[in-house]
């Protein structure tokens, strides 16, 4: 009984990465309706500038809000000069340019920092609670990806910008009918995604170390949550990203040929059962067609 | 009025489809005919004007075009997206090198048996893929990807797979005394082979199988009122891709003579995925452009910048997107297009 909460614990605090993760994704998804395989690239580079900036020695408070910020005018930059002029381009083209970002953006950072792995300061200082069960850097992420989750939630609920951004991808003709600027809006919803994977990068920079590559097995990870909780649905999207964190770690402990290596095949594997059962996720709306 | 031609009647719309109808629907004409001619000639006389090594290079398009062609059918043709296909290259792959090297069986008899295995992983697979679109069935198939590799490191599995290490095999000669050398003659016998899949391919889309597959991918429900079995072809669609690119990973492992668990990670899917939209996407010729990129534009990227090698790919592809977004394929077309409009 004590390993199971155990490992749930440590499950939750795993999937608190992968939810993470998930929300950017989400974020993301709803702007643009394209799945971005450079997001974790992107909140790599911006963890990266984190880091550069705490190294220049200016403190946590400042470098938070300047990465963000960074990252959002960083995220508009890439819609307006690779992404917008694509336009009305096949989902395909979209997705080999995506690929295409991914290598740049890899490529950059392990140029202009090299692949040497470094430890990034918690901003959560370095003590655990309960008895060493969970410790307060993933009691900090976990509380951050649900402030912001909640921040999310109002901002495409209460206010103009957020509804016209989902009209916006939802039906960009009759939004932009009803004078909503489209191009603009998915310039934000990227901007606001890579703000958001800056945020996720520094939470989880502390625990998985920094380096060029630290993002892409949490990508999957996210893209598995995201999907497995619905992509239509941020909230389920997080949820998801913790369920992928418990379902990897109890697989591992209590299925016996398991390691290490085949946790994500395994966790991969729940969720397109759990697919095939709930196609659109287990939080996401079944979008009725019209002929 | 019969299913099969009011399908074929319906006026199509986009500019691929119609493009696609009239190549489908033309009877080759004399200059045509001379083209190919002229390409196959130099294709066939290539291995003995150039080094081993380019034979090689050669070779392994070919086999990349294979597995494209198989994944335009899939994606191009039916329209389900695929980030999995790699792992019905290594089955194929992992099918040839088990039989040659455990039961020692001819490489010739390897490609029929793992077209087989690959055809009925696929349609299995196809079969719950059938529940899921777009970005939920691109999750599965890279949950797909994902899990192959590290099903051939498995413990279990060991005394066929030999795990990490891998399987080395023997290079075949030439049969019958040709006089070839062993890269020649493996050069020669790909490309026997890709002119077969191209054919049968092209055969497969001009037919009502091939225009049932299209209009599920155009509009499926439409479709599915027509008198199509929806289900069945797309399943069908899945099983011959993967019968494609399961071939396509039976002539890679012949040709390199290895196979390992790391060599069919989920970037060989990505690879395969980009030369399919660099080539063309539902262009079946693309898929010759698409292996070549494949095999020679991340050796390009690394000779112009040792260091920044990623970045210059990612820009080749980013460019590329802008340039033809349609890949080779919809460039080819739009450069007819042009030329038509200017000169007639």
């Amino acid at each position: 009984m004590e390993l199971l909460i155990q490992q749930l614990v440590s499950g939750v605090a795993t999937g608190g990465i992968y939810a993470c993760m998930a929300l950017s994704i989400v974020m993301i998804y709803q702007a643009i309706h394209h799945l971005n395989f450079a997001q974790g690239e992107m909140a790599m580079f911006s963890t990266f500038i984190a880091w550069q900036l705490l190294q220049w020695g200016l403190p946590y408070w400042i470098v938070i809000p300047l990465t963000v910020a960074i990252s959002f005018s960083g995220g508009i930059a890439i819609e307006r000069i690779v992404i917008g002029p694509l336009g009305e381009a096949a989902v395909l083209s979209h997705a080999v340019v995506f690929i295409g970002l991914y290598a740049v953006i890899n490529s950059l950072a392990s140029f202009i920092w090299d692949f040497t792995t470094r430890p990034f300061p918690s901003p959560f200082g370095a003590g655990s609670q309960f008895g060493n069960l969970i410790s307060n850097q993933q009691i900090g992420m976990i509380a951050v990806t649900l402030l912001v989750l909640a921040l999310l939630y109002a901002f495409f609920r209460y206010t103009r910008v957020g509804l016209a951004m989902r009209a916006a991808a939802e039906n960009p003709t009759s939004a932009r009918l009803a004078g909503i600027r489209v191009g603009l809006m998915a310039a934000l919803g990227w901007g606001m995604a890579a703000a958001v994977g800056s945020i996720a990068g520094v939470l989880i920079a502390p625990i998985v170390f920094l380096e060029p590559n630290m993002m892409l097995s949490i990508l999957l990870y996210g893209f598995a949550g995201a999907v497995l909780g619905g992509l239509s649905n941020p909230a389920g999207a997080v949820a998801g990203g913790f369920a992928v964190g418990v379902i990897e770690n109890l697989a591992g402990t209590y299925v016996p040929v398991i390691g290490s290596e085949l946790k994500l095949p395994i966790a991969l594997l729940l969720i397109v059962i759990v697919l095939v059962f709930r196609p659109t996720g287990l939080f996401g709306r079944t979008i009725v067609q019209r002929v | 009025m019969t299913i099969e031609t009011s399908i074929a009647e319906q006026p199509p719309t986009t500019t691929t489809q119609r493009a696609a109808v009239a190549q489908l629907q033309r009877r080759p004409n004399a200059r045509q005919l001379a083209i190919a001619v002229v390409c196959l000639g130099s294709t066939i006389a290539a291995p003995f004007l150039v080094s081993n090594f380019l034979i090689f290079q050669m070779t392994m398009v070919l086999v990349y075009t294979i597995a494209i062609l198989g994944l335009n059918i899939l994606t191009g043709i039916n329209g389900q997206l695929s980030l999995g296909h790699g792992a019905f290259y290594a089955a194929g792959a992992y099918t040839a090198a088990i039989l040659m090297d455990r039961w020692g069986i001819g490489y010739f008899w390897t490609l029929p048996a793992a077209a087989l295995v690959c055809f009925v992983v696929g349609f299995l697979f196809g079969l719950p893929a059938l529940r899921l679109e777009g970005v939920y069935l691109a999750l599965a198939t890279f949950a797909l990807a994902v899990v192959t590799p590290q099903l051939f490191k498995l413990s279990p599995f060991e005394n066929w797979t030999a795990g990490v290490t891998g399987i080395t095999l023997a290079k075949p000669d030439a049969p019958f005394g040709l006089p070839l050398d062993q890269d020649q003659w493996l050069y020669l016998f790909t490309l026997a082979m890709t002119i077969a899949a191209y054919v049968c391919a092209h055969n497969l889309i001009a037919r009502r199988g091939g225009r049932a597959l299209m209009a599920i991918r155009d509009n499926p429900i439409a479709a599915q009122s027509m008198g199509v079995n929806t289900a069945l072809y797309k399943s069908l669609a899945f099983g011959i891709s993967a019968l494609y690119t399961g071939v396509a990973g039976a002539l890679g492992a012949i040709v390199l003579q290895f196979v390992a668990p790391d060599s069919f990670t989920f970037s060989l899917s990505i690879a395969l995925l980009v030369g399919l939209v660099v080539g063309g996407v539902g262009w079946l010729p693309g898929a010759l452009f698409g292996g070549a990129f494949v095999l020679f534009v991340p050796n390009l990227a690394e000779s112009v910048s040792k260091g920044l090698s990623g970045a210059v790919y990612g820009l080749v592809l980013i460019t590329l997107m802008y340039v033809m977004p349609s890949g080779v394929g919809g460039l080819l077309r739009a450069t007819r297009a042009f030329a038509s409009k200017r000169y007639d």
